[in-house]
């Protein structure tokens, strides 16, 4: 795969506007949490950050299972493009990651009245954040492209199968942090009003994420092209 | 499958000799089980936190880094001498390298925790007799769990430029559910608590180590192939 350059900036520009209209529907979504969506009965203003927290777990944990179900076909296709993307794509969930980890805090402070508690699902997605920055660390420690895209590809099929096991750990170590409200067996025990803004947060927060991975996307095929380049210019 | 069992047993059994030979990770591993397990009785005001409290966490903690301190051994041997390339040469099956690192690698995790074990009841006077059996079935569950991940991982590890950072960074999040599952498991057993209360937490681990063992024996060959 020999990308052309000018090609990968194309791409990278394109990124870059659907990140560009992203953060503007974030606004909107601010907007729309603070004026639009009724206030919680005992959390009052506090729980507005629900509309941030909880879509950027949700979103940290699709990325983390599109990272997997990628490098799966990487292992089974060796396209070097799914590797790519795989990468890209755990980059960006490392930061809906951190934001998790950071609203969660803060939100916690003033409802559980301490900031971190050691609960098996806060625990878990710490550790899946480490899987992550881990892959991510990996693939800097691997010089030889093959070998970082088969070792990477591994470590994120194990990490995504890890994933039922986080959730599944919230059932048997019964703690503070609220059981899940929308995806569990049953119906979404929430209001529509707050349901129908959550889920516009969460449907903007993959519109950022397509942005992010779309921009790094490109700046990889930049990357590629320019490292092939280079290997001309020293062959010649 | 006969003949890839036969090599994998080898396998294991040259690593067991090798290992019974230099005892360097054997011997690593234990002192440093003890030390663990000695810093945290020091560590202890006897007055504010009874041993009761204290010992679960403190017998997984020693496990848990025990195994660590073995692992971390597991690969780097094959690549001292390359032997790893010859392994590769050998007419086995990949899938068959990886079992064999396995079975020695959990030998070598069973005897530090069969060692730390009994230091663990004198250290913290605690007579582990009445619960025996399933204090081994959690430790054997939890066991194979995180060791089947570590020896894959591993594997990759030794091959990177910060190798002994990197088997720690990967395998924490793995020896998590593990760990915490056979904590949890512990601490009731050590609290006199029927079996039937943490039949959740067992079949958890069971499921782990199905899981972890199956992809891991799947996936080794990505590993292992130039």
């Amino acid at each position: 795969m020999i990308p052309d350059r000018a090609r990968g900036l194309a791409v990278a520009r394109r990124g870059q506007w659907i990140a560009g209209l992203g953060l503007v529907l974030l606004a909107g979504v601010y907007i729309m949490a603070q004026r639009f969506t009724p206030m919680e009965v005992s959390q009052g203003l506090a729980q507005k950050i629900f509309y941030l927290h909880v879509p950027a777990a949700w979103t940290s944990l699709l990325v983390f299972s599109i990272v997997g179900i990628t490098s799966a076909l990487y292992l089974w296709l060796r396209d070097e493009r799914l590797d790519l993307f795989a990468a890209s794509s755990a980059e960006v969930g490392v930061v809906f990651s951190i934001i998790m980890l950071t609203t969660g805090p803060l939100w916690a402070k003033p409802i559980w009245g301490t900031w971190w508690q050691w609960d098996a699902r806060l625990t878990l997605t710490l550790f899946l954040f480490f899987l992550f920055v881990g892959y991510l660390s990996l693939r800097a420690a691997v010089p030889d492209a093959g070998e970082r895209a088969r070792y990477s590809a591994v470590v994120a099929i194990l990490g995504f199968l890890l994933v039922p096991f986080v959730h599944l750990s919230v059932y048997l170590f019964r703690t503070i942090h609220p059981m899940p409200v929308v995806l569990k067996p049953s119906a979404p025990s929430l209001p529509d009003s707050m349901l129908r803004t959550l889920l516009i947060a969460f449907v903007v927060d993959l519109v950022l994420y397509i942005g992010f991975v779309t921009a790094r996307y490109g700046l990889g095929l930049v990357a590629h092209a320019r490292a092939a380049e280079l290997e001309d210019r020293t062959d010649a | 499958m006969g003949n890839g069992l036969r090599a994998a047993l080898a396998l294991a059994a040259r690593d067991v000799r090798a290992e019974l030979r230099s005892r360097t990770a054997l011997t690593s591993a234990l002192v440093f089980a003890a030390l663990v397990l000695v810093v945290f009785n020091f560590a202890r005001d006897p007055t504010r936190l009874g041993v009761a409290d204290l010992a679960p966490s403190a017998l997984w903690i020693t496990f848990a880094f025990g195994a660590m301190t073995t692992l971390n051994r597991a690969f780097a041997i094959e690549k001292e001498h390359g032997a790893l390339d010859l392994l590769r040469l050998a007419p086995m099956p990949r899938e068959a390298i990886y079992a064999g690192k396995l079975l020695a690698n959990l030998a070598f995790v069973g005897v530090v925790e069969a060692v730390a074990l009994p230091l663990f009841v004198v250290f913290f006077n605690r007579p582990v007799w009445h619960v025996l059996g399933p204090l081994l079935l959690v430790t054997a569950l939890a066991t194979i769990g995180f060791v089947a991940v570590g020896t894959l991982l591993s594997a990759m590890a030794v091959r990177t430029r910060f190798a002994e950072l990197m088997l720690p960074l990967l395998l924490l999040p793995f020896m998590l559910p593990p760990v915490i599952g056979a904590v949890q498991v512990t601490a009731r057993l050590f609290a006199d608590r029927p079996l039937s209360e943490v039949s959740g937490w067992l079949r958890l681990l069971a499921v782990y180590d199905v899981v972890f063992v199956t992809i891991s024996v799947l996936i080794f060959p990505a590993v292992a192939d130039e």
